[in-house]
């Protein structure tokens, strides 16, 4: 009994870091989703992205004989990867925007497959690492340890969280991209252009992708597939939080990782990457819409 | 419907007359494994073309055709040794246990004696009688596709994809994690040949032997998959494709004839996998994983989903390219998502759909 009372704040805090990173991906799926209906299958590969593109920057820099915080390139980073769903989105995602969801997946399907294959080609197989932060350390606090870079996934998520809620309520793109989820044909008519809120949807999406990568780089290595699992991760968590709800991403990744933990720690470390699909499977069965998203009353 | 017929037979005679020309065992083996991947590809293609659903968890379905399968043939008892393990340590936790009686640990002892005196004979009767396997197989697959179909198929939209995608993870996590049963992540060998008329006088034709059946049991299934298209199921299947409101308020079922397709294709694919389990005699949980169930829907989508022979062209040419093509080895993924993108903007029905193009131009033209 004293094993659990040691463990449960320590698979907590793990837990929190692991959903921070789910939540993250989940709001990218959840912001392309309301734009198009379409569920972003290359999702995952934005955040591995991230991840290599700041290997890649922090080796150039070194490179050249400097060292510089690994928070530097996380702009950077996110730069790259809006320029790469961008391009995705303008040659792949728009072409194909008067044909059915179900194409539209497809098709996402094919740009992970294609990002994989570009990120083999670059990067090789190797499984790469990036530095902390700031120094590597471990804090231990009463029962419980953890790394410091997992206190920086906190602090990230939450300004990410934080700023965009800032960008959805203030500024006039994110308004207009909640007009377009709401009702496109209304916002049509309000003068709004329904590619342009795509491209943007993917812009942000790749953006936030990137983030999560290049923060969760430092705690377990980046390679050219580890973009898949942590994406279907991440899209589970989107489901049990509601597909079209950003506040239920956060939620739903954050569970996600929390019980994850729990499972892994508790019930079972085989099983442990399946659990994210049990629950899914379990939210598809007993509430498709999701813990915040908003019943869908169609019946086949 | 008799151009299907005339392109079956066609095809059937000359698969069946090459290993008269070409005597070279490489060559006939990627041929029987394009028949296998045809039979699984088809699974997906009535699925995806006539019910317009998407499958993520194809290949897992192979697996569990393949995984079944070996588990009743293999001669190392992984059923009976699965099921006393697990036995074993219920008994011994519920001994420890204060509450419990003695009779109900020495009771789940003996229904766990009796399970696995079981077990040991369906293994002894799988390998006299090697036919039995894929069927169970088969029944098993039905099975679990009956039970995701339910969940996934029960609103409008995109769930199934959702379903499929969970469902096929899960079942490789459990091909990996339950080694006593499965041998776990390292694989297993020394699965026994596929002799289903009995061991012949001389075993050394094996891989001609399978290569005839495959492509024998391709035609059966490719008739049944003609005859379903074309009948009154067919219609209703093609009805909901095209509105799928409109189809209901015509009376038709919608939920029951989309399950009864996945279910369908869930045994095609099955049975594909229990063959290619006693191909090689060897499998592994990663043969069966999401990206090959990604390369399945590759090969319908590019072949052109709704379209029999669409499925061949597509598992014809994705099979084919990259064993022509090795030095490209390393392009390869780049290459497939490339051409599942282009192929959906330019040629969403595939290029079964672009022959059909160039065959009505070519016969009916305008006049």
């Amino acid at each position: 009994m004293d094993f659990l009372l040691e463990s449960l704040p320590q698979c907590l805090i793990n837990g929190l870091t692991r959903g921070s990173i789910y939540a993250l991906i989940a709001i990218g799926f959840t912001i392309v989703y309301n734009s198009t209906d379409a569920i972003n299958f290359a999702q995952g590969e934005f955040s591995m992205l991230g991840g290599m593109i700041a290997v890649s920057l922090a080796g150039a820099v070194a490179g050249l004989g400097l060292v510089l915080p690994t928070w530097v390139y996380v702009p950077f980073a996110a730069l790259a990867v809006m320029a790469v769903a961008s391009a995705f989105e303008l040659g792949a995602i728009n072409p194909a925007r008067k044909a059915a969801p179900v194409n539209l997946v497809i098709i996402t399907i094919g740009g992970s497959i294609l990002l994989k294959g570009i990120a083999m080609l670059i990067w090789g197989k190797d499984d790469l690492m990036l530095a902390p932060f700031s120094a590597a350390r471990t804090i231990r606090l009463g029962p419980v340890g953890f790394e410091l870079q997992s206190v920086w996934v906190w602090a990230a998520t939450l300004i990410a969280v934080v700023l965009l809620h800032l960008f959805f309520r203030r500024t006039i793109a994110g308004k207009a991209l909640r007009a377009c989820a709401q009702d496109r044909t209304a916002g049509a008519l309000m003068g709004i252009d329904a590619g342009r809120m795509t491209l943007i949807a993917f812009a942000l999406a790749g953006a936030i992708g990137a983030l999560a990568g290049v923060i969760v780089t430092p705690l377990i290595y980046v390679n050219y597939f580890s973009g898949t699992l942590i994406g279907l991760k991440g899209f589970c968590a989107s489901v049990l939080g509601g597909m079209g709800s950003i506040p239920g991403a956060v939620v739903g990744g954050l569970a996600i990782g929390v019980l994850e933990q729990l499972f892994g720690t508790y019930l079972s470390t085989g099983y442990m990457d399946a659990f994210a699909f049990v629950v899914m499977l379990a939210v598809l069965l007993v509430r498709p819409s999701g813990l915040l998203g908003e019943p869908e009353g169609d019946r086949a | 419907m008799r151009r299907d017929y005339a392109i079956l037979v066609g095809l059937l005679a000359a698969v069946f007359l090459l290993p008269a020309f070409d005597r070279n065992i490489y060559h006939l083996q990627i041929v029987a494994v394009v028949g296998l991947f045809y039979i699984a590809a088809l699974g997906l293609n009535l699925l995806m073309g006539y019910a317009g659903q998407v499958s993520l968890g194809q290949a897992s379905f192979m697996g569990v055709g393949a995984y079944v399968s070996m588990i009743l043939t293999h001669k190392r008892g992984y059923l009976q040794q699965w099921l006393g393990g697990g036995f074993e340590t219920a008994v011994a936790w519920l001994s420890g246990q204060s509450w419990a009686p003695g009779g109900l640990a020495r009771g789940l002892a003996g229904a766990g004696a009796v399970l696995v005196g079981g077990a040991d004979r369906l293994n002894q009767f799988a390998i006299g009688h090697l036919y039995i396997a894929p069927l169970i197989a088969a029944a098993v697959a039905g099975l679990i596709a009956l039970g995701v179909g339910a969940v996934g198929l029960k609103l409008r939209g995109h769930y199934l994809a959702m379903a499929t995608l969970g469902m096929g993870i899960i079942i490789v996590k459990v091909f990996e994690a339950e080694q006593t049963l499965t041998g776990g992540r390292s694989g297993v060998y020394g699965i026994p040949k596929l002799w289903i008329f009995g061991p012949p006088a001389d075993p050394s034709n094996y891989k001609l032997f399978l290569y005839y059946l495959i492509w024998a049991l391709a035609g059966v299934l490719v008739i049944f998959a003609i005859h379903l298209v074309h009948s009154r199921l067919g219609r209703a299947l093609r009805a909901i494709h095209s509105d799928e409101l409109a189809a209901a308020a015509s009376g038709v079922p919608v939920m029951r004839l989309k399950l009864l397709v996945f279910v369908i294709g869930a045994v095609y694919a099955s049975l594909a996998g229990s063959i290619y389990a006693h191909l090689d005699g060897f499998i592994d949980p990663p043969m069966f994983g999401f990206m090959e169930s990604v390369t399945l829907l590759i090969m319908v989508t590019v072949g052109g989903a709704g379209s029999i022979w669409g499925a061949l062209l597509g598992v014809a040419l994705l099979h084919t390219l990259p064993q022509v093509l090795t030095w490209a080895k390393d392009y390869e993924m780049a290459v497939f998502g490339l051409i599942l993108i282009v192929a959906m903007i330019v040629a969403p029905k595939g290029l079964a759909g672009l022959l059909d193009r160039a065959w009505r131009a070519v016969w009916k033209p305008r006049p």
